[in-house]
């Protein structure tokens, strides 16, 4: 019978299944970081149990620390506390890899996993944290996961887990210019919602994804949890094996040869069955931008904040009212008339190289707007920091009157010192526009690397395909 | 993990659809290396009108007295009754840990997102889905009758009115039976240690890159 990807990969990593079906998962690769691991450590330690395999881990301290003034190290206390709380557990129990703060691999962990090959195709990954699905675009069964399954990962390599159903979102066609991955996710949310995956492992494909770089599919395969989906993913090509040659973690010689061989293998079968298929036309994707508090409420440049009433089911009716109400809009206002106070170029969503790279193009020979307090660069990690640097990226953004940072989540969620003011209005390129996610008040739109850029420049929305 | 079986307690209700972990526990408390003592921060950024930080003293902090858990009639609710999409976003699990610390069992809505159904299991905190419109009827209920209460029973997978209506709902088989021993998922696992080694082995063999 032909499979899909997913089950094939699913397949691949069952140890055991119980009599409903709950399986006992395989797990390749755990990736650590400080927020969710500090109590999975101490429970596995009270409980008297090793982890089973330490050479599974690789692990970074990202969502803590600092992006400036790494000199002065961590200065808040208690983040402090759990950065070195997370030295400690990996001194203690050992890693593949551990990537420590103001290491020069150091970076969000989504970030570092990849450059590094340390996320393989056919991989089994996981990591205390909603957005592993990025791994997916490796063609890996990728799933975030709470602090009690870290722990049950840490000591018997396994996870718990039903099989989910599959879903098929296909992008054919071709984006025009100015359109990027973030673009074609954000369309793929406001068309199936931020519910609309819950309970499926979706499988992305279509020319327009095929298009895409690695790095273009990982920023959609990012947001997979966005549409409520736990894993997304993305088969093998060429572009997988280009990108995986030669990083340090990747097979090298024979044992390469022999690991394409079988990543080759990591696509859906011709007439494999999906419970659901979504498709999107490529050519028909705008620029997206989000105007309230949840991904799915987003529309295109050209596009202006609607009303509640444009609603019929009353539940979203009245979260679009408190929606607009939070993001202190009025129905019929057009995006490009919606001005901003802070952007944000940054988070495991864009933070890599050509992130940067659509953002500085869009940034040369102009001028943070007046009316825009600042403007945050915050690269994904140190080898993308400096691969920028190399490229004079830096000099750019520094022209342009933006502050260039160093590594880590930054004012993606702001539990370091970045963070929007109460009322302050941002453009951001990461994944979460909740109330509060930048900062108490703070007022988020989700965009590409080269509308946040846009925005930058002229002080409010701007359709980026005037400014290319 | 303390067990469930069955449970009688007070409904509260929170109208709101996708409400999202960073609400349940704002960011600023996952820097805790604890698991417990989320409770008095649940729903911090509603429930209190200052911006809560760790370590402050609760008690002393302004009540939002417009937020639904603040008034008198919900005080004790250990069943929280709720919209689509509940516990969205951030796979935290310091959101479950937050609900049962301030005292829910049991969470009742049309549709939960997955990592966040998933963890309430690990902590002791039933999360049941019911169709919308018996949703929209319970409710209806709680708003019309102070004291509303609810019986819940995971063996016969119902939830029972006070006027003796019973909605079913459904449960994977083995998340009920953990959860209603209150057994540690890991205890369960490792006694099939021998499988897995055997999985890994025969894995170590065949794809031999991946144990770099
Ligand atoms: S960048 Fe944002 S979304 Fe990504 S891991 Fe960090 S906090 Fe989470």
């Amino acid at each position: 019978m032909p499979q899909t990807l997913y089950d094939k990969l699913w397949e691949s990593h069952v140890v055991r299944t119980e009599a409903d079906g709950t399986a006992l998962l395989y797990i390749d690769r755990h990736l650590i970081h400080e927020v969710t691991s500090p109590q999975a450590f101490e429970g596995l330690k009270l409980a008297g149990r090793k982890p089973w395999r330490a050479s599974s881990i690789v692990a970074t301290a990202d969502h803590n620390t600092p992006t400036d003034h790494w000199e002065r190290g961590i200065e808040d206390p208690i983040s402090r506390e759990q950065v070195e709380t997370l030295d400690a557990n990996i001194r203690e129990v050992g890693a593949l890899a551990y990537f420590p703060f103001k290491d020069a691999r150091q970076g969000i962990v989504h970030v570092v996993g990849p450059e590094n090959g340390a996320t393989l195709p056919g991989m089994t990954v996981v990591c205390g944290d909603s957005h592993t699905s990025t791994h997916g675009a490796f063609a890996c069964l990728a799933h975030g996961i709470g602090t009690s399954e870290v722990e049950h990962v840490l000591a018997t390599q396994c996870l718990l887990q039903k099989k989910m159903k599959a879903m098929l979102v296909k992008v054919e066609g071709e984006v025009g210019l100015g359109v990027t991955a973030k673009d074609i996710i954000l369309a793929i949310i406001g068309k199936i919602g931020t519910a609309g995956g819950t309970g499926y492992a979706i499988e992305f494909a279509g020319s327009a994804i095929r298009a895409l770089s690695m790095e273009g599919r990982m920023t959609v395969c990012n947001m997979a949890i966005e549409a409520g989906a736990r894993v997304g993913f993305v088969a093998v090509d060429d572009k997988t094996i280009e990108y995986l040659k030669d990083k340090p973690f990747a097979p090298k010689g024979e044992l390469w040869d022999k690991a394409v061989a079988y990543w080759r293998t990591l696509v859906s079968d011709p007439g494999a069955h999906f419970d659901a298929v979504v498709e999107l036309d490529a050519a028909a994707i705008k620029p997206q931008v989000t105007w309230g508090t949840s991904p799915e409420m987003v529309t295109d440049i050209e596009g202006a904040v609607p009303a509640p009433d444009d609603f019929s089911d009353p539940v979203k009716r009245e979260s679009v009212a408190r929606a607009l109400q939070y993001m202190d809009l009025k129905p019929g206002t057009r995006i490009q008339d919606i001005a901003v106070d802070q952007v944000f170029i940054g988070s495991c969503t864009n933070s890599r190289i050509e992130d940067l790279r659509a953002a500085a193009a869009v940034a040369k020979g102009r001028k943070k707007a007046a009316n825009v307090r600042r403007v945050l660069v915050v690269p994904g990690s140190g080898l993308v920091k400096r691969q920028a640097e190399a490229e004079g990226l830096d000099e750019i953004f520094k022209a342009a009157g933006f502050e260039w940072r160093e590594p880590g989540c930054s004012m993606c969620l702001a539990m370091n010192a970045d963070r929007l003011e109460p009322g302050e209005r941002c453009a951001s390129t990461s994944n979460r526009n909740f109330e509060g996610r930048q900062g108490p008040g703070g007022r988020t739109h989700l965009v590409s690397p080269a509308m946040a850029a846009a925005a930058a420049v002229t002080g409010h929305f701007t359709d980026v395909r005037n400014l290319l | 993990m303390r067990p469930f079986t069955i449970h009688e307690g007070l409904v509260a209700p929170l109208d709101r659809a996708n409400v999202d972990t960073d609400a349940i526990i704002p960011k600023q408390f996952l820097k805790s290396i604890k698991r417990s003592g989320f409770g008095p921060n649940a729903f911090d950024e509603w429930r209190y009108l200052d911006r809560g930080e760790p370590g402050m003293d609760n008690s002393k902090r302004p009540l939002n007295p417009d937020f639904v858990l603040n008034q008198p009639r919900y005080q004790g609710a250990s069943i929280l009754l709720t919209r689509d999409n509940f516990g969205c976003g951030s796979s935290r699990e310091h959101a479950p840990w937050a609900l049962e610390d301030y005292g829910f069992r049991a969470l009742i809505a049309p549709s939960f997102a997955d990592i966040f159904y998933n963890n309430c299991f690990k902590n002791g905190l039933l999360p049941i889905r019911l169709p919308p419109a018996e949703v929209d009827e319970l409710f209806a209920q709680t708003y019309a009758t102070p004291g509303y209460r609810l019986k819940i029973d995971l063996g016969a997978q119902t939830v029972t009115r006070p006027d003796g209506k019973a909605y079913s709902f459904e449960v994977d088989p083995f998340r009920k039976e953990c959860l209603m021993n209150g057994w540690d998922d890991i205890g369960l696992t490792l006694r099939h240690a021998e499988a897995i080694r055997a999985f890994e082995e025969k894995r170590r063999a065949e794809q031999p890159w991946l144990f770099a």
